[in-house]
Formats: C-alpha cells, sequence, structure tokens
C-alpha cells in the first residue's frame, strides 16, 4: 500500500519538476525569453554598471565609499547639488504658477475657449526644452526683447534669465504642462456634491478653494509635480545650452565627455540621478495610490461649472491670454530668429529672409536623416517589443511576465544622461562584429538607446490597445478553430492597429528630439541626430539661425506626430464604438 | 433652534430646454417633517437643490422664515443639507469635516471644540472624531453628514435621498434616528425619497411629485386612502385600478365596472376608476351578492399574506389574504371575489 503511494507520489512530482523545467514550451514562452535578455542587456546591465562603478575603487576595484565622500568634499560638486535642487524646486513652484490659473479657469468654469487653451498648452512638450532655450535668451535674457524695452522705457532691467534663473524659466514654460494635465484631470474627477457641501456650509471662493477644492486635486497636483521635478533634474541639455555648468547632469557629462569614462565622479553623480528619479516616481507612485480620492459618488454628477461675471470674465481672459503668451514665447523667438538675419541687442530681428532655412537644409541633411534611421528603428523596435510585452502580460500566464512589464517602465526612471554614461562604460570594450570598431560608437547604439527611453510610452499604448480588445473576441476565434498564433495575427493585432500606430507615432516623434541619452553616445557628426545638430549649431552665434530652423523643423515633426497620434486614436475610437453597438 | 417655514411659490425651473418644475406652490409649516416623493426624474431632488441654492435659478419665489431666497447664493442662506452621497471631505478628519462650517462662521476655536462635540454625541459617534471618513461605515458616514449639517444651526434641514446608499436592515434603524433627531430639535425638515415606505414611516406631511408637477399634498393616510388621482393611488402601495362609471339611485350608489359587476358605493362619489386595495378583496368558493367571478392565475406567499393575482373577466386584480386566516386557494381555482368598498375611492 504504501509503496504504491509514495510511488504514485513521486511519480506526481517528477510530472511536476518535469513540467516546470521544461515547460509546453511555446512561442511566447521564446518571445518572453528574448525580450527578458534584450531589457537585461540594454537597460539593467548598463545601469547597473554605473552604480557599481560608482561604489568601486578606481585603483583596486574594491567596493567603497570613498567616491560619494570625494563627491561631497568637492564644493563644486556640492554647489552642483544644491543648484539642481534648486532649480528643480522653482521650476515646480514657477510651473504650478502658470499651471493653476488654466487648470482651475477651464475646468471650473464655462469659459469659451477652453478646449484651445487646454490643447495650446500642451505645445510646449512639443519642443525639446533645450531648444527654446536660445530663443527665450533673446525675449528675457539680459539684451533680450522685453529688458532692451524695459531698459528704455523704465529704466530698470529683470535678470530673468541669469544663471540658474534661465533654467529654471526655460524648464518651468517647458515642462508645466504635466501639472496642467494632471491637476486638470483631478479638478474634473472632484465630485460636485463635495464643493456643494461647502458651500451649503457657508464656504465660498478662495477660501472654498484653499479648503475643499485643491486639497482634493493634491493628488493628481503631487504627480504632475513630481514629474516635472525630475524631468528638470535630470535635463542636460538646457542647462548646457543656457552655459549653466554647475548643475548636476551637466557636471556628469563634462566629467565624461572631458576626463574620461574612467572617471568615477560622472557615475556617482549618475547614481544620484537614479535616486532622486526613483524616490520621486515612488513617491508619486503613492500617493497617487493612497489618496486616490475617488471622489464621484454614486448620485453625484461631475464637475460643475459656473458661468463668470463679466469683471470676472475679463480678468480670467487677461490672466489666460497672459500666460499663454510667456508660454509660447519660446516658439514666438524660435520662429522670428529662424527668419531672421540678425537679431542682437534689438527687440527684434533687423531684418527677415529664408537664408537661415536653406543654410539648415544643406547643413543638416544628415542630421535630418539619421533622426528618421534612429527614431524610425526606436519606435519599431518599442511597438513590437510593446506589443508582445502588452500580449504576455494581459493574455498568458507565464511565469514573472509581471517582471517584464516592470522592467520595460523601470526605463522612466533611468535618466538619458545616467544611460548615455552606462552604456558607454558597458560597450566600450565590445567590439561590433565584421567592422571591429568598438560597441559603443555604433550608430545602432543610439537607436537603442532611444528605443529603450521611449518603451514605457509604448508599452503603455500598446497594453491600452489590447484592453480593449476583448478576450471574447480571441475566443471566438480560437472556438472557430484557429490557433493561438493566427487568432494574434488575424484577431488581435488587426484590432490593436490603432493603438500599436499612436504607440508608434508617439515615440517616434519624442525619440526624434532626445538630446540627454544620444549627446553621450554620438561619436562623430556623421552620426548626430537632429537635436545633435540644434546643439551644434547653437553654439555659435552665426550659426544660430540655422539651429532655430532645424529646432522650427523638430517643433513641426513632434506636431504632426502628436496630432496624427491623437487623430489615430480618436479614429480608431469611433471605428470601436461603432462595432460595440449591441 | 429658530423654526422656520418654507414656502414655495410658483416655481418654475428648467435646465435649457428642458422644464423640471412647473408651477410649484408648498406650504411646510415650523418644525415639520416633510417628504418630497416621487419617481426619478420627477424633478423632487431639482425643488430640494432649488431651495438649497443649487442649480439654475427658479422664477417664483421660496421663502423660508418668510425671506425669499431666489437669487441668493447657497453659503449666505442657512439652509442645512443632507447630500446623497454624504460628501465627506476625504481629506479632513471626521471632528474638521464637522467643524468646517462653525470655522466658515467664524466661532471662536472653543466653542467650536464644544458644538462639535456635542453634534457628534447626538449622533453617538464622539468616538470617532479622529477618523478618517473612508474609515466609517456607510451609515456612520451618515451619521456624520447630519452631524456636519446641524451643528451650524440651520433653519431648515434638507435630506437628498438620505438613506438610499445604506443596506435595508440599516436604513429602517436610520429612518427611526433621523426621525428621533428632528424631533428633538424641532427642525423644519424636508425629506427627498423615491421609496413610500420611508415616506409614510416618517414624515407628517408628504408631497407627491411627479413630472414637475406636485399631484398630492397630504398626511401619509390621507394620500393612500383618499388619492387625488391614479398616479398616487398607483405610486402608494399597490392599487387596482378598475374602469367604469358611477350609477345613483336614490342614494343608492354604485359602480358599475366595465366587465358589468356591480360594487356599492356606500361614500358615493364621481369618476370612471375605481380604486380597491388589495386587503380590500377577499376570495370566497361561493358566490353571494356583488360578488365577481376569477380565476387564480398565480400565488406568492409573503408570510403574513398570501398574495394572489387573480383574473377577473379580463381585469387582473392583486388580492391579500392575511395567512392563517383561512384555506389557500391554488392556481387555476375559480373563485368568487367580493371587495369591501366601504372606503373606497372612485376617481
Amino acid at each position: 500500500m504504501s509503496t504504491t503511494q509514495s510511488d504514485l507520489s513521486s511519480r506526481g512530482l517528477a510530472d511536476r519538476l518535469l513540467n516546470s523545467l521544461v515547460p509546453s514550451l511555446s512561442g511566447l514562452h521564446i518571445v518572453a525569453f528574448l525580450i527578458a535578455l534584450l531589457l537585461l542587456g540594454l537597460l539593467v546591465t548598463p545601469v547597473a554598471q554605473v552604480i557599481f562603478v560608482a561604489f568601486q575603487d578606481t585603483a583596486t576595484g574594491a567596493a567603497t565609499l570613498q567616491n560619494f565622500a570625494d563627491f561631497f568634499a568637492t564644493s563644486l560638486f556640492r554647489e552642483s547639488f544644491w543648484n539642481s535642487f534648486y532649480v528643480s524646486a522653482m521650476s515646480v513652484v514657477v510651473a504650478t504658477i502658470i499651471a493653476l490659473p488654466l487648470a482651475y479657469i477651464t475646468t471650473r468654469f464655462h469659459f469659451s475657449g477652453s478646449i484651445l487653451i487646454q490643447s495650446l498648452g500642451f505645445i510646449p512638450l512639443i519642443m525639446p526644452p533645450f531648444v527654446g532655450a536660445v530663443a527665450m535668451q533673446l525675449i528675457f535674457g539680459r539684451n533680450g526683447t522685453i529688458n532692451l524695452l524695459l531698459r528704455d522705457y523704465f529704466g530698470f532691467t529683470i535678470p530673468f534669465m541669469d544663471g540658474l534663473n534661465g533654467v529654471i524659466l526655460v524648464e518651468s514654460i517647458h515642462y508645466f504642462p504635466f501639472i496642467l494635465i494632471n491637476l486638470s484631470a483631478s479638478l474634473r474627477n472632484i465630485d460636485r456634491s463635495m464643493e456643494e457641501a461647502a458651500q451649503n456650509l457657508g464656504s465660498y471662493g478662495l477660501r472654498l478653494f484653499r479648503r475643499i477644492v485643491f486639497p482634493l486635486a493634491m493628488p493628481g497636483y503631487i504627480a504632475g509635480a513630481a514629474l516635472v521635478f525630475i524631468k528638470v533634474f535630470d535635463d542636460l541639455g538646457t542647462p548646457l545650452l543656457l552655459n549653466v555648468n554647475n548643475m548636476l547632469a551637466p557636471q556628469a557629462f563634462l566629467r565624461i565627455s572631458s576626463i574620461g569614462i574612467s572617471d568615477p565622479m560622472g557615475y556617482v553623480i549618475s547614481c544620484i540621478l537614479v535616486v532622486f528619479s526613483v524616490l520621486s516616481l515612488w513617491a508619486s507612485f503613492l500617493v497617487m495610490r493612497g489618496k486616490e480620492y475617488a471622489t464621484v459618488q454614486k448620485g453625484g454628477g461631475g464637475t460643475a461649472k459656473r458661468e463668470l461675471k463679466l469683471s470676472e470674465k475679463v480678468l480670467a481672459y487677461g490672466v489666460v491670454i497672459f500666460i499663454l503668451l510667456v508660454v509660447l514665447s519660446p516658439h514666438i523667438g524660435l520662429l522670428l530668429l529662424s527668419f531672421g538675419t540678425i537679431w542682437s541687442f534689438a527687440p527684434l530681428p533687423d531684418a527677415y529672409t529664408f537664408q537661415n532655412y536653406i543654410t539648415m537644409w544643406e547643413g543638416s541633411k544628415t542630421f535630418i536623416l539619421n533622426t528618421v534611421l534612429y527614431a524610425g528603428i526606436a519606435a519599431s523596435l518599442d511597438v513590437i517589443i510593446g506589443t508582445a510585452i502588452a500580449y504576455i502580460v494581459i493574455r498568458t500566464g507565464i511565469f514573472g511576465r509581471k517582471w517584464l512589464d516592470y522592467l520595460a517602465t523601470a526605463a522612466l526612471a533611468v535618466p538619458g544622461v545616467v544611460l548615455g554614461i552606462g552604456y558607454l562604460r558597458t560597450f566600450h570594450s565590445v567590439d561590433v562584429p565584421f567592422t571591429g570598431e568598438p560597441l559603443a560608437s555604433w550608430w545602432v547604439i543610439i537607436a537603442l538607446a532611444l528605443m529603450i527611453r521611449r518603451l514605457p510610452y509604448a508599452l503603455r499604448a500598446c497594453t491600452a490597445a489590447l484592453q480593449q480588445v476583448s478576450l471574447a473576441l480571441e475566443e471566438a476565434a480560437e472556438s472557430l478553430g484557429a490557433t493561438k498564433r493566427r487568432t494574434i495575427q488575424k484577431i488581435v493585432l488587426p484590432l490593436m492597429t490603432g493603438g500599436i500606430l499612436a504607440g508608434f507615432v508617439t515615440s517616434f516623434a519624442t525619440a526624434a528630439v532626445e538630446l540627454s541619452a544620444t549627446i553621450m553616445l554620438v561619436s562623430s557628426n556623421s552620426d548626430a541626430p537632429l537635436a545633435y545638430g540644434i546643439y551644434l549649431f547653437m553654439q555659435t552665434p552665426s550659426g544660430r539661425g540655422a539651429g532655430a530652423a532645424l529646432g522650427i523643423v523638430a517643433v513641426i515633426v513632434v506636431a504632426i506626430g502628436t496630432v496624427a497620434s491623437q487623430f489615430i486614436i480618436e479614429r480608431d475610437k469611433k471605428l470601436k464604438a461603432s462595432n460595440d453597438v449591441h | 433652534m429658530t423654526k422656520a417655514g418654507i414656502k414655495i411659490e410658483n416655481v418654475h425651473l428648467s435646465f435649457g430646454q428642458t422644464v423640471v418644475l412647473k408651477g410649484v406652490n408648498l406650504d411646510i409649516k415650523p418644525g415639520e417633517f416633510f417628504a418630497f416623493l416621487g419617481p426619478s426624474g420627477s424633478g423632487k431632488s431639482t425643488l430640494l437643490r432649488a431651495i438649497a441654492g443649487f442649480g439654475p435659478n427658479p422664477k417664483g419665489r421660496i421663502l423660508i422664515g418668510g425671506r425669499d431666497m431666489v437669487g441668493l447664493d447657497p453659503w449666505v442662506r442657512n439652509v442645512g443639507m443632507v447630500f446623497q452621497s454624504y460628501a465627506l471631505w476625504p481629506h479632513l478628519r471626521v471632528r474638521d469635516n464637522v467643524a468646517f462650517g462653525l470655522k466658515e462662521r467664524r466661532v471662536p476655536p472653543k466653542q467650536i471644540k464644544s458644538k462639535v462635540d456635542a453634534a457628534l454625541e447626538l449622533v453617538d459617534l464622539a468616538d470617532l472624531a479622529d477618523r478618517m471618513p473612508n474609515q466609517l461605515s456607510g451609515g456612520q458616514q451618515q451619521r456624520i453628514a447630519l452631524a456636519r449639517t446641524i451643528v451650524v444651526e440651520p433653519e431648515v434641514l434638507l435630506l437628498d435621498e438620505p438613506l438610499s446608499n445604506l443596506d435595508a436592515s440599516l436604513r429602517v434603524q436610520m429612518r427611526r434616528e433621523l426621525l428621533r433627531l428632528q424631533r428633538q430639535l424641532g427642525l423644519t425638515t424636508i425629506f427627498v425619497t423615491h421609496d413610500q415606505e420611508e415616506a409614510n414611516t416618517t414624515s407628517d406631511r408628504m408631497a407627491v411629485l411627479d413630472g414637475g408637477v406636485i399631484q398630492q399634498v397630504g398626511t401619509p393616510q390621507e394620500l393612500y386612502d383618499q388619492p387625488s388621482n391614479l398616479f398616487v393611488a398607483n405610486f402608494l402601495g399597490t392599487a387596482n385600478i378598475l374602469e367604469g362609471h358611477v350609477e345613483t339611485n336614490g342614494n343608492q350608489a354604485r359602480f358599475v365596472t366595465k366587465t358589468g359587476d356591480n360594487l356599492s358605493l356606500p361614500q358615493g362619489g364621481t369618476g370612471t376608476n375605481i380604486v380597491l386595495r388589495p386587503q380590500n378583496i377577499s376570495i370566497q368558493q361561493q358566490s353571494s351578492a356583488n360578488a365577481m367571478r376569477g380565476k387564480i392565475l398565480h400565488r406568492e406567499f409573503l408570510g403574513s399574506q398570501i398574495r394572489y393575482l387573480i383574473d377577473a373577466g379580463g381585469a387582473e386584480l392583486v388580492v391579500d389574504q392575511t395567512h392563517g386566516g383561512g384555506e389557500w386557494f391554488g392556481t387555476g381555482s375559480e373563485v368568487y371575489l367580493s371587495a369591501n368598498t366601504s372606503n373606497a375611492v372612485v376617481i
């Protein structure tokens, strides 16, 4: 008796062991494995390498905290650390001052043009911040339009763009949409009865906003603010272009590019950047999770919009127009600069010409072609991997599938500079097959870095697209005899097309203007993409016009991308909606 | 607390093109517990919100304690409202939720403390003062919402479907609690509900609304016993309505149904419908004077009563028999029905 039983159980155990060791390997298992390998190689290893080097003694290779001690013992680094922190915090403050009135006015009142304002609010995001920086210099700088006028008429100037102020202004104007988007969404989600209850008890106006409305919108605000903080903290292009080098990201770049990849300080700074990234993402995650007040309750309505009195309307339009002018000033400035002949010590350019665009086209064909190539490769890989991960996570039970998602998303927390440094360090000793040049200076590595940087966004788009494809549609195909593979080919992918395309366009457009990772990896001008080209142009006063023209091209590329992806998403929604009518 | 009456005079209200209230007139006495009863979309909540000052401004007058409130901002009205969703602010502790209105009224902090404690004591939740709202059960949230409203000593108390988010057993308990509090405070109270049982058990008087018009005002018994139209008859309890006409022969009135049955009408009346409550019809096996013939279609056991669905010459009647008060009739049995028309209403 007992032997039979133990026989049975041992056979069961063996079976189970066999099953778990050699699971019924489907194609999807292999795909999951390959993606894991790719993420491990292109994301985990470089970042781990950076952290590892930061804690390693340069001479002996032993584990040490000495590098960090050296870092904090150097006054330049202490100053850079403080400056980065100060600039990020102040950018959040200024971005809040810009975003708060726009969000409040457009969500709480009947205000014609609300949609226009909300979409204009997105415009800064479609231009890399460093591109606008030069234009801002010309408008707000010491000898810029505003200060020249102020000096002529009032006899004083305001140092908008001096040193850290400039970085703060450029960054806050660029990144405030993150706060605007999140805050507007939170404000819209506050149940009408929350406000009505307060009014019923005697509260109104600013007090009502301060005590009830704003605290309830707090989670959305914090999420947006954390994003702004970290984006500014990590940004390399803007301080470099404004020639503000005593901040962390520029220091990391300068150490690596001037002293070399064996200097530990670049790695220490990278470590600090990563820690701050992770901390602020984690903080915003905690806030969103713990305090997401689902205030839209049963029996209540959405936000109640109020009519404005005439005087209030005048004030509101005044505020909105002023803010929009400030926010759009980089674009206006860039446009003027790109069509201007000479613009120096004058409120406006001396004369207007198309010459800049011609110069730009002659001097930057390579940049543009490179950009199309890199961003195209990156975005294609992004949506392929994104779709695969989305399918594996949502539709299969493959062991560890969630980790694919986490890993791909973790790229969000890795600043571009850090990834760039990681790639340099990891791949400089690896040679490209056949050509024999180091992998780190091969152009493909730029495309791969862009791919990793944009993967989280593409993954979100693909996940959303797949979630809209009802499981029943797949089951219907399978019950009619289609294999898993045929089902994915014939049913799932066609239905996901819209979302995938939107993901592609977003990835492409934003990869096209990425600077912080690419600037580390570009080894020769012939390999450089558009963003790097703008950076090169902007280095010399004579190249600024052409740089601005190239900047305008970048803005148009991203704008077309954004509009196209919105269009695709909307069209897709309509298509699905018409199918959904039961 | 001052007791204020509410007078609603010829109130019209529309949302854009949609007319929601069509000439509402009401007189609610000081200290009265008054219910607005009606199906969804009847305008009862809109009327309540108009009294509190929410939604578009109505035409007409809404007088509270003799003062016209139309056009005034909600925060100057001193009208306490408890929301259907309770609307407790999730970022404030229970104590701060309750203290909110007092702070807005610039009450000195010491008084705020004692008033908040008293209000929480009143709803029996003093020990939860430092909790956050999401740590409370539905019933507790309800009571806190009530405490938050009455602590500011409003002139009138408005309750918007206050029990709809509670489960059935809690609902019964809460409505007694509400009534006890209302009696204790003597506060003029309006209670909006679509549940006739809630309105019946709590209110002194009620108004039945439908289509933005008040159908009838009166005590619960008046409305049940003397409905002025078919809507009220149907909305309050179950009603069997038979069409026909009244024939008068000297002092003797009778109602002749379409199917030719004769029902005596001791009270008289005019109209083309007679309202018979299920408990006013009895089932017999033998025929008697004025009995209607019927066939049992369906039988439901309700505990204290057995409810029969009976086909009486084309009309389907609901008839309740007390359980244990007689024999059961099987589905399909042919029976005779005798109506007790001593209190029957002809509309």
